[in-house]
């Protein structure tokens, strides 16, 4: 028996809230979630910054990556198995993409990338076919398998039913962070029917397509992906948190640059700092690192850093407001000059911040836009795109909607507005000088 | 964050008008990978990268009233056509005082048509890879729009003159 196709002598199971058991035979998958660099994973957090809000979610990228792999698992293997149009030889090469697609995420995502101009997706690949644990397990297959694996999550791989389990509008991944997102923040809106869509999921030759039988199923899929955006991924107060983190990272980064004294650096960030970072640097990043960072940064005699610090560690959020650009751009750039003159520095502590920022996940049907449409197949088989079927989603898909917000240390300046007189006028061009 | 609102705009406004999404989507990109100072995020999609982040935020200027948006019925498809308004040129000028665009560079591109700048986009993508991995890969992940060898020959004649 070839490494590909060994089992374990006995099934492992690990208890999942979301699936309840995510199920492991093969010794492939399970010699890679050993790897250090999955490990990591139980050491990032799947929605940054949102446990500042949503107490609750603190829920890792190792348990969302494990559920992907688990809804894949399902699918190649109940809802895929014995039809024709299912390669049954591509099992392996999907579960495993399934199960590293996230794998080259690094702390608090989304800010982390920004601050340090990083792109995950380069990560993951950097992993899989770099000199790392992941490789040496990959390797084990064959010498073109952790190739075939990263073409997958880049989607290059020759065969897109494939890609499309791992990555399409309707793909495991949403399904698993939908989900578990939900759950974990203890809000109701991520729900919907996974049962039902499995049931009723088709593979083609190039990618899934659902039952016209399941539509209504899928439009609650649709709506869940609407609301989690807006109630949870979007949170202003999250959003908030998120600046802090930003700010507080440039703030590090532009001092290290101007030679500053740091009391302390943390020598896992050193090479992010000096723009030389390896896969071995990435891999051993993770939130633990930055939090104790933040803490020791605390004590830097930089005020501003300390100030971000603190604020990060303790939740000490900026206030915003609502702002709109179209009419108050103008008022931005006095409001800079203003903070500028009362020696707040704009750069940290004035902050725009527009949906844009962290787009929505949209569901857009086709015309000119990229992507591959959710196709729902008729009884005579001819498909038919979503939208074109479902009032419901037509209603909401391709419609804008966006929010533009400006943050600002508002306890700071109510602080200090008797001893500081621009603090108050900063306030009630604010609108928060009351 | 205004700037990146305030380039976008800026750079619509040098080309005058970018006829197509897809156009636009390509042109960004290319410009970014020339070294142009946008933020957009890109990941690989139907037609080559594609930034989420870029659809958003032009959304975000044609509500602004910053951006016009017009459609233009095709027949077999709709296209998009954006240009800057008066008050999204003031707005840019505001924002951004500095020029950072080269007009022969953005006349450059939008004097090519989009599926010649898909391929563009898309073997840039691929640019870490040497020039025979670059086109396997894109003979793979378009491989319904049949690129001739021709095609890729201009197209990294195109590159390289992006490059001096």
């Amino acid at each position: 028996m070839s490494y590909g196709t060994e089992k374990l002598s006995e099934e492992k199971v690990f208890k999942d809230p979301i699936h309840n058991y995510i199920h492991v035979r093969d010794r492939v998958i399970w010699d890679v979630i050993g790897t250090r660099e999955f490990q990591r994973l139980r050491r990032i957090r799947q929605l940054g910054t949102t446990y500042l809000v949503f107490h609750g979610a603190e829920h890792s990228r190792f348990q969302h990556s494990l559920g992907v792999y688990e809804i894949v698992r399902r699918i190649v293997d109940d809802v895929f198995a014995g039809r024709p149009e299912w390669d049954a030889s591509e099992r392996l090469v999907t579960l495993c993409a399934a199960l590293l697609h996230d794998v080259g995420h690094g702390p608090f995502s989304h800010a982390f990338e920004n601050v340090f101009d990083l792109d995950h997706e380069q990560f993951t690949r950097e992993i899989i076919l770099g000199p790392t644990e992941v490789n040496d397990v990959l390797s084990r297959v064959s010498s073109n398998f952790p190739k075939q694996v990263a073409e997958v999550i880049e989607k290059t791989y020759p065969n897109k039913l494939v890609i499309s389990l791992v990555s399409s509008q309707i793909d495991a991944d949403r399904m698993d962070y939908l989900q578990r997102d939900s759950f974990y923040t203890g809000v109701s809106y991520g729900h919907f029917d996974m049962e039902r869509i499995l049931r009723v999921m088709r593979p083609t030759e190039d990618e899934v397509v659902i039952k016209t039988s399941g539509m209504h199923a899928v439009e609650d899929y649709i709506m869940s992906r609407y609301q989690m955006y807006w109630q949870v991924y979007f949170h202003p107060t999250s959003r908030s948190a998120e600046v802090i983190l930003t700010k507080a990272l440039h703030r590090a980064k532009q001092l290290y640059e101007e030679g500053y004294p740091f009391e302390w650096v943390p020598e896992s960030l050193r090479a992010f700092f000096e723009d030389r970072v390896t896969v071995e640097d990435y891999v051993a990043l993770d939130e633990s690192v930055l939090v104790t960072a933040f803490h020791m940064w605390q004590q830097e005699a930089d005020p501003i850093l300390s100030d971000l610090s603190d604020r990060f560690l303790n939740r000490r959020l900026f206030q915003y407001i609502d702002f709109n650009p179209a009419t108050e751009y103008v008022r931005f750039g006095e409001l800079e000059r203003l903070f500028r003159e009362a020696g707040l520095d704009p750069d940290y502590y004035l902050v725009a911040l527009s949906s844009s920022d962290l787009p929505y996940d949209l569901y857009r049907p086709g015309e000119e836009n990229e992507r591959v449409p959710i196709q729902l197949i008729q009884p005579d088989g001819n498909k038919i795109e979503l939208s074109k079927a479902s009032d419901i989603v037509q209603s909401i898909s391709g419609k804008r909607r966006t929010s533009h917000k400006l943050y600002f240390p508002e306890d700071v300046l109510r602080a200090g507005k008797e001893e500081h007189p621009l603090y108050e006028r900063i306030l009630n061009k604010l609108g928060s000088g009351t | 964050m205004l700037r990146d609102h305030a380039k976008l705009v800026q750079f619509i406004a040098v080309a005058g008008q970018i006829d197509g999404r897809k156009k636009l989507q390509k042109m960004i990109y290319i410009a970014k990978k020339s070294g142009y100072p946008f933020q957009e995020k890109y990941g690989l999609h139907m037609y080559g990268p594609y930034s989420e982040e870029l659809t958003c935020r032009i959304e975000e200027l044609c509500e602004l009233g910053f951006v016009e948006e017009t459609v233009h019925d095709k027949g077999s498809y709709v296209q998009y056509c954006y240009a800057p308004t008066e008050e999204g040129l003031h707005f840019a000028e505001t924002i951004v005082p500095e020029s950072f665009i080269e007009p022969t560079f953005v006349e450059a591109l939008t004097s090519q048509r989009s599926r010649f700048l898909e391929l563009v986009s898309t073997l840039l993508y691929f640019d870490r890879l040497n020039r025979k991995e670059q086109v396997e890969k894109v003979r793979v992940v378009k491989n319904k729009l049949n690129f001739t060898d021709e095609e890729f020959t201009e197209a990294f004649r195109f590159i390289d003159s992006l490059v001096q």
